[in-house]
């Protein structure tokens, strides 16, 4: 019952959120933010396998109807694509904001950033 | 921050852990049960393996996965599109600005 | 920023054009193998990323034009825009197959998803060149 992926995917998450919650460096929050979502990432895929299974891909060697009892499930990955982009733009957008921060205030600690408003 | 308030943070990333641990391994279903939902007394089987028998068929494609974001789930794609033009032209905006001092 | 040494430089030179046809070819083949735009994109990309990287800042100044890479991005987006609208204009759904099917797991097989997929990958490799030029050209203040 206690199975290798999904216990991994719950520290990933348990140590993003750590990071989140305890630093104070602005670009340490961004890698915690990075590490949560991809604890999340390798939770969703997990939930789709199936025991024995191959790839969701038809391949030269096969007959369609028992490909359709063989793959795993298709779903999760084609919506974990789509959550990876939009990861990569979010960290784009969160360090380049960061560099904006560092020119104005000098410093990239969030509680003296948080005081000195200029 | 205090550090009343960083024991008090400590203490609830940690219960937190163990909350979820504990709820991947005693509540979730087997690993590798994939065509089987099970909600209460009503088990079915998932829309993953409907797709699977149908996607080469109805698309032409030999990966499934393929069929899946574009076939099926052709909006969530182009909604992706969109927020990748968005995120290309805040990070332009935002250089421009910093480069400007004068 | 300041270029490598002779031997980055020459490895660079030597290993640029099988970089961009990898990535090229996961890019076309993305309804037969695992990949497709996204990643495809991202590879090529790269390449041009590594070559920038290895000859410096200062000789590569002039060659980078900022209009060039919007207008690519433009245009990839424009085309899945398009061949949605085929859909409408014949008269089925939006983004719905019009292109014959053709043989299964062949190149031209598939209807519009390998076209599909070279309009996204185009745009993911001008959108993420875009970026890597702003963060580093866009930055007028630094030598005063």
């Amino acid at each position: 019952m206690i199975n290798f992926n999904y216990v991994v995917a719950m520290l990933l998450i348990t140590l993003g959120l750590y990071c989140l919650l305890l630093k104070r460096n602005l670009i340490k929050l961004i890698i915690g933010l990075s590490v949560l979502t991809d604890g999340v990432h390798l939770f969703l895929i997990s939930m789709g396998y199936r025991a024995g299974g191959i790839a969701p891909i038809v391949t030269d060697d096969m007959t369609l109807g028992s490909f359709s009892t063989q793959a795993v499930d298709p779903i999760p990955q084609a919506l974990v694509l789509t959550s990876i982009v939009i990861n990569v733009c979010i960290l784009a957008l969160a360090l380049s904001l960061s560099i904006y921060i560092y020119r104005h205030y000098g410093t990239l600690k969030l509680s003296e950033v948080r005081r000195l408003k200029e | 921050m205090g550090k009343v308030q960083r024991i008090l943070s400590l203490g609830m990333v940690v219960i937190v852990g163990v909350l979820l641990i504990s709820a991947v391994s005693l509540t979730m279903p087997d690993f590798g049960s994939f065509p089987r939902r099970q909600i209460g007394e009503n088990v079915e089987s998932a829309i993953g393996q409907q797709i699977l028998e149908n996607a080469p068929e109805q698309t032409g494609a030999a990966n499934v996965v393929t069929s899946v974001v574009w076939g099926y789930r052709g909006y969530d794609t182009l909604g992706e599109a969109t927020v990748l033009f968005t995120a290309v032209v805040g990070v332009v905006m935002v250089f421009r600005a910093v480069g400007r001092p004068e | 920023m300041a270029g490598m040494s002779i031997i980055v430089r020459t490895i660079t030179r030597l290993l640029f054009p099988f970089m961009f046809l990898l990535g090229a070819y996961i890019v076309v083949h993305g309804h037969l193998t695992p990949g497709g735009g996204f990643p495809g994109g991202v590879i090529i990309a790269a390449s041009f990323v590594m070559l920038i990287l290895a000859y410096g800042t200062e000789r590569v100044r002039k060659q980078v034009v900022f209009t060039r890479a919007e207008v690519l991005e433009s245009i990839g987006g424009l085309t899945i825009g398009v061949l949605g609208l085929l859909g409408i204009i014949v008269g089925v759904a939006f983004l719905q197959n019009v292109f014959p099917l053709g043989d299964f797991g062949r190149l031209f097989s598939g209807g519009n998803l390998p076209l599909l997929y070279l309009g996204v990958g185009v745009k993911v490799t001008a959108g993420i060149l875009l970026i890597f030029y702003a963060m580093l050209f866009g930055f007028g203040g630094e030598e005063e």
